[in-house]
């Protein structure tokens, strides 16, 4: 032991060396602690959207660095049927599927929420088609929606005979478009249906009682109990489906690459298709960037219009 | 042209027809032309990307030649082998910041886009072509910078798409073989839907096998995409000929070529549901090699895609295009390599190595020892003479891949087919959109 040490102990504290000060500053420490996670933003985050924004309003292409064209990307894409056609066809397929999932998801919820043997195995069983990769479930349907073998079509053509043809289920604009949706429904619900399903959990069911109490009947104890109740949670589920819905690229990809004519181009599938193996950079960024203002609407409407006090709570606005 | 069928089973068929091919006598003529001297660079270094293999025995023998070459110089060459989704990529980037690979083995327009970029190759074309009986025309093309006749590129082979026919439905529609003429093709065609063997050919979003079934319509009636000075062709008589045409073909494919992708027409052939379509050799060699189909592979045959109106049958194969970077520190064994790879001494064996997967650049190979090891596979052989090319009669530009991912052709022809749209408006419309794709920059 030093000898200094030993002869001071009893003295009053040391001040303080810099370097203790330093850290000791809470400005400094809310500086330090934060900047990692600026630091991830900015590199992952920041600069890559501000990226994809700059290229929206250059020329770029593959091998080919591009100079900056104003808005003449969006100039062209305003007058481009196929852009508008992806337009209309991603929210019409995130409008749908949305509804379908949610449908669905709440009503596969509700019974799954009701007491029943091999509750957890059931539960877990639900979430088998979330938890497969998307690319490989959109295989599966590319293989039932196939022209020609089409496991679908072989039952009723060949095993019931109420067909004479194959079902063509990929082959023009309206059923191709259906059936990307029905197999969006399929693989979106157990995210639905698990999510309300702890929502539903968190309802007290002292609520119940005193409703059964009130004679209610089961229409009104969903109406005026588990509806409101689970508006908070079914708000935030509905934006994040929304948001995944309208983004959705490997479905379309794999079983349609945006065929036939065009008939099923989402923004994503579009954009990939002419920014990266078409190498128009910046048309691609330019279509991605377009999917931007979309998006913060579906948040925004999810946002205030589910999440208001006054359906919550039954109270005013303010 | 779907690639990825059986790579496993070939790889024994592929080392078998080596061991057996090799041994026989070289017959590949080379004229006597003294060698270029390529000054190699004092401790050269080289690394090269080219896209994957077809074929287990294509990497090998191709690993095999680039070690010979440094055992004969000293040179060390390193290969990367790049999925074909990705290798346009690496090259612009390796293009754009100046730093990487010395050399890529690409696809077909690659060197035009970073034309400035690239190492003159004219010594070694020259060379090449003198030795091994001239370039063939679709190497010619790919090859040399528009308008010019100088190289910046070195076609490695091709791979193309001829039409892939059942002899015993075309004989039961009362047909020797397909016809070379338009009206013949369609009366084909038309029996075979009636004696229910249809024909299936890809109108969805396919490619390779989209794009090959929509150029060769156009082409086959006279029509282009471009005209020679870049502008775009497409919305002409020719086109909406073609488009004419394809409404009283159309019926006569098998039901939902509008939604097949590349795979498609593979499956559907190999399942007895469709008897004529168009493809690469993949289709043959996996039937041939499946004890299941190999009865289908026994009844099938190949011939070149009809040429309708044209002089050569309309066909672009896909063509493997070599380039040096300028940025190379050793531009003059960069140039070697490639030259020593096109030899017939690692050239043939590696052509033999394919299978006929990819078809040679060079006239003199038309004698190696592949085209002859299946009868049904010798058509291959003649890919590159075509006088057609992706972007067809313009320049070679990013424009025409561009207008080829994009599906310009296939969906003005989709467009027709499924009643969309009148010929007249699906021409004008991809007028439209290939207006976009060729504009001055």
């Amino acid at each position: 032991m030093d000898a200094t040490t030993t002869l001071h102990w009893s003295k009053s504290r040391q001040e303080p060396g810099w370097l203790v000060r330093v850290f000791d500053n809470k400005l400094v420490l809310i500086v330090a602690c934060l900047l990692p996670a600026l630091g991830l933003l900015g590199v992952f985050l920041t600069y890559p959207l501000g990226l994809g924004i700059y290229l929206a309003f250059t020329d770029t292409t593959i091998g080919r660095p591009g100079i900056f064209v104003g808005t003449e990307n969006f100039e062209f894409l305003f007058t481009d049927p196929i852009f508008w056609n992806a337009v209309f066809f991603s929210v019409f397929y995130t409008a749908l599927a949305t509804v379908g999932k949610f449908g669905l998801g709440l009503w596969l919820a509700l019974l799954l929420n009701n007491h029943m043997p091999f509750k957890s195995i059931l539960r877990a069983i639900i979430l088998l088609p979330w938890i497969v990769p998307t690319v490989l479930s959109a295989i599966a349907f590319w293989w039932i929606y196939d022209p020609q073998f089409s496991i679908i079509s072989y039952v009723f053509k060949d095993v019931l005979g109420w067909r004479t043809t194959n079902i063509d289920f990929i082959g023009s604009e309206w059923p191709a478009r259906f059936s990307l949706i029905a197999a969006n429904i399929w693989r979106g619900i157990p995210f639905v249906a698990i999510s309300l399903l702890a929502g539903l959990q968190t309802i007290s069911p002292s609520l119940y009682e005193a409703a059964l109490l009130d004679g209610a009947t089961a229409w009104q104890r969903f109406r005026f109990i588990t509806f409101p109740m689970l508006l908070p949670i079914l708000a935030i589920v509905m934006t994040f489906s929304i948001i995944f819905t309208f983004t959705d690229f490997q479905l379309v990809y794999a079983i349609t690459r945006g065929g036939p004519v065009n008939s099923t181009h989402l923004l994503a599938t579009l954009a990939f298709q002419r920014g990266i193996p078409g190498g128009q950079l910046g048309e691609g960024a330019a279509i991605a960037v377009s999917m931007i203002p979309f998006l913060i609407f579906a948040t925004l409407f999810s946002y205030f219009a589910l999440a208001r006090r006054k359906w919550q709570q039954g109270e005013g606005n303010d | 042209m779907n690639i990825n069928v059986t790579r496993r089973e070939m790889a024994a068929i592929g080392a078998a027809t080596l061991a057996s091919t090799q041994a026989s006598a070289q017959v590949v003529a080379a004229a006597n032309v003294p060698a270029p001297n390529f000054a190699i660079e004092r401790g050269a270094t080289l690394r090269m990307l080219r896209p994957v293999r077809f074929v287990a025995p294509d990497e090998e023998v191709f690993r095999a030649n680039c070690a010979r070459f440094a055992a004969a110089t000293g040179v060390q060459v390193r290969v990367d082998f790049v999925g074909w989704e990705d290798i346009t990529q690496q090259t612009a980037v390796t293009a754009n910041t100046g730093a990487g690979p010395d050399l890529i083995i690409g696809f077909n327009e690659s060197p035009h886009v970073y034309a400035d970029k690239l190492v003159d190759l004219s010594d070694a074309a020259a060379y090449l072509g003198a030795k091994y009986g001239g370039w063939k025309a679709l190497a010619q093309r790919y090859g040399k910078r528009s308008n010019t006749e100088t190289w910046i590129g070195l076609p490695f082979g091709a791979s193309g798409g001829p039409l892939v026919w059942r002899k015993s439905a075309v004989n039961e529609a009362g047909f020797e073989r397909p016809p070379e003429d338009l009206a013949g093709y369609l009366r084909l065609c038309q029996a075979l839907k009636r004696i229910g063997k249809p024909a299936g050919f890809a109108l969805g979003n396919a490619v390779g096998d989209g794009n090959g079934f929509a150029n060769w319509l156009v082409w086959a009636h006279g029509g282009k995409l471009v005209n020679p000075d870049g502008s775009v062709a497409i919305n002409s008589r020719e086109t909406i000929a073609a488009l004419n045409y394809l409404k009283e073909l159309y019926p006569t494919f098998i039901s939902g070529t509008l939604a097949w992708g590349d795979i498609s027409n593979n499956r559907a052939y190999a399942s007895n549901e469709c008897f004529l379509t168009s493809n690469g050799v993949s289709l043959y060699f996996s039937l041939k090699n499946d004890p299941a189909t190999a009865a289908i592979a026994a009844d099938t045959e190949h011939t070149l895609l009809p040429k309708g109106l044209a002089a050569t049958s309309p066909m672009a194969g896909l063509t493997l295009n070599g380039m040096v970077f300028k940025h190379s520190r050793f531009p003059n064994a960069a140039k070697a390599l490639l030259t020593f790879l096109l030899e017939s001494e690692q050239y043939d064996p590696w052509l033999q190595a394919n299978l006929g997967y990819w078809a040679q650049p060079l006239n003199a190979y038309d004698n190696s020892a592949v085209w002859r090891s299946d009868p049904k596979v010798t058509v291959f052989k003649n890919t590159m003479d075509t006088g057609f090319w992706a972007g067809y009669e313009g320049p070679i530009t990013e424009g025409s891949a561009a207008a080829t991912s994009d599906y310009v052709m296939v969906q003005m022809c989709a467009s027709v087919a499924s009643g969309q749209a009148t010929p007249e408006a699906a021409a004008r419309e991809a007028e439209r959109r290939a207006a976009r794709f060729f504009r001055r920059r």
